[in-house]
């Protein structure tokens, strides 16, 4: 039933020595909304660059709606992608850009970018390098919006955008996608503010893959156990532990699996209190200092 | 929405509880996929997932071209459910709460009666 929109295999991007892309397996399907998640550095906009025929990789396959997608126009019109820090012709005002914006989107739908420039209070007559960080901002999310692009990439599009203006964008593009489901992936630091709004979440760290699962699968997929030590050691003795902390006699450790019922009560009875690990929390203990010496152990979803 | 379970989960819970206290009628529509999704701010797919779950149980069925419609029944249903469900989730915690603090059944059945008579 689903469709396929791009997939890498054995992807390997390489500048000079560093190896930016590690031998990644991708897939993106139609009509879903992806969380491209991991620390600076870890690989996320060599990803999109290379998804988006930017750069070349150095190795493994990449199709994109069937085709390499680097030098066909078949495909990059199809494409829309969103830098974090979007570069404009020098003179050129936000109406400049959106009025070219239909010459490169076949789907611009002017009446939603004109709504979208209202809600977002972008002055339109104004020289772009004159704009303040938000209002760039602005420009870019409003032409990744109004593109409808097949596939749409967002590479952390909020950079200065406040908090009334985040919640616009995370607000428009639900009600535009539940009309005009396509795919799009959102590179984004604020993982708790997007969360649910992901279908999917792929986590980069070091050019590698470490998690490649349903958003709902993630959810309560790990829980912290906190309490005396001893308590906490009987109770997590046979589960895997993705992270620690500890204080004088207490302790508190966090597991990666569900609990079920009976876990439940278990930990009640040994006196232990349970939280949920939230989506940012969970990929800071698996992107954090404790792995940093096993980048090479799986993480079951 | 909380953490601790997906989302879907939540969606379709909520739904339960609005039929449970009659905030929706049986024989009357659930919001739809769209609404539930820019309602809770969360993803469609997930809502969507909801919405199935309750249909997977015969809770909700779909009307073609009109929506999704409360299932005549469904309401003592749900509540013959969660009334099975109630001591695993809400006694026993409270048994095993009350034993660490050294209340006993006794005295645990007074203070029911007693908040009971406050609320």
């Amino acid at each position: 039933m689903t469709t396929t929109v791009a997939r890498a295999r054995g992807l390997v991007k390489r500048y000079g020595s560093f190896t930016a892309i590690d031998g990644i397996d991708l897939t993106l399907e139609e009509g879903r909304i992806y969380g491209l998640l991991g620390r600076n550095g870890a690989g996320k906009t060599t990803i999109m660059q290379l998804l988006t025929g930017q750069i070349f990789p150095n190795g493994g396959e990449l199709e994109v709606f069937g085709r390499a997608p680097a030098e066909h126009a078949e495909v990059l019109r199809r494409l829309c992608f969103i830098a974090e820090a979007q570069r404009y012709p020098e003179d050129f005002t936000p109406a400049h850009v959106l009025t070219s914006a239909p010459w490169f989107f076949e789907h611009w739908d002017a009446a939603f970018a004109e709504r979208l420039v209202a809600d977002f209070r972008l002055p339109l007559k104004r020289r772009i390098k004159k704009l303040s960080r938000g209002q760039l901002s602005a420009v870019g999310v409003i032409v990744g919006l109004a593109s409808r692009a097949p596939l749409t990439f967002f590479d952390e599009p909020y950079l200065g955008l406040d908090a009334v203006a985040r919640q616009i964008f995370y607000d428009r593009l639900l009600e535009d996608y539940a009309e005009h489901p396509r795919t799009i992936v959102l590179s984004t630091h604020l993982i708790d503010e997007v969360a649910n709004l992901l279908e999917h979440v792929i986590l980069i760290d070091r050019g590698r893959i470490l998690l490649d699962s349903d958003a709902d699968d993630v959810r309560g997929s790990a829980t912290t156990v906190a309490g005396p030590s001893t308590a906490v050691e009987r109770f997590v003795a046979d589960r895997p532990v993705i992270g620690r902390e500890a204080i004088g006699g207490l302790a508190s450790a966090t597991i990666d699996g569900r609990l079920d019922r009976a876990d439940r009560l278990r930990a009640a009875e040994l006196g232990l209190e349970l939280a949920p690990v939230s989506l940012q929390q969970l990929i800071v203990h698996l992107t954090g200092t404790e792995l940093a010496g096993a980048p090479e152990k799986e993480v079951a979803a | 929405m909380d953490d601790s379970r997906p989302i879907f989960v939540q969606i379709a819970e909520q739904i339960e509880n609005d039929i449970i206290d009659g905030a929706v009628a049986e024989d009357a529509a659930i919001p739809s996929i769209n609404e539930l999704a820019a309602f809770h701010r969360i993803n469609p797919a997930t809502a969507l997932k909801g919405v199935n779950r309750l249909v997977e149980q015969g809770i909700v069925a779909k009307r073609r071209g009109v929506g999704m419609f409360v299932v005549p029944g469904a309401r003592a249903r749900l509540i013959e459910r969660r009334r099975d469900e109630f001591a695993a989730d809400y006694l026993r915690p409270l048994i095993t709460e009350a034993a660490k603090l050294g209340i006993g059944i006794d005295e645990l059945a007074g203070m029911l009666r007693e908040e009971r008579i406050l609320s």
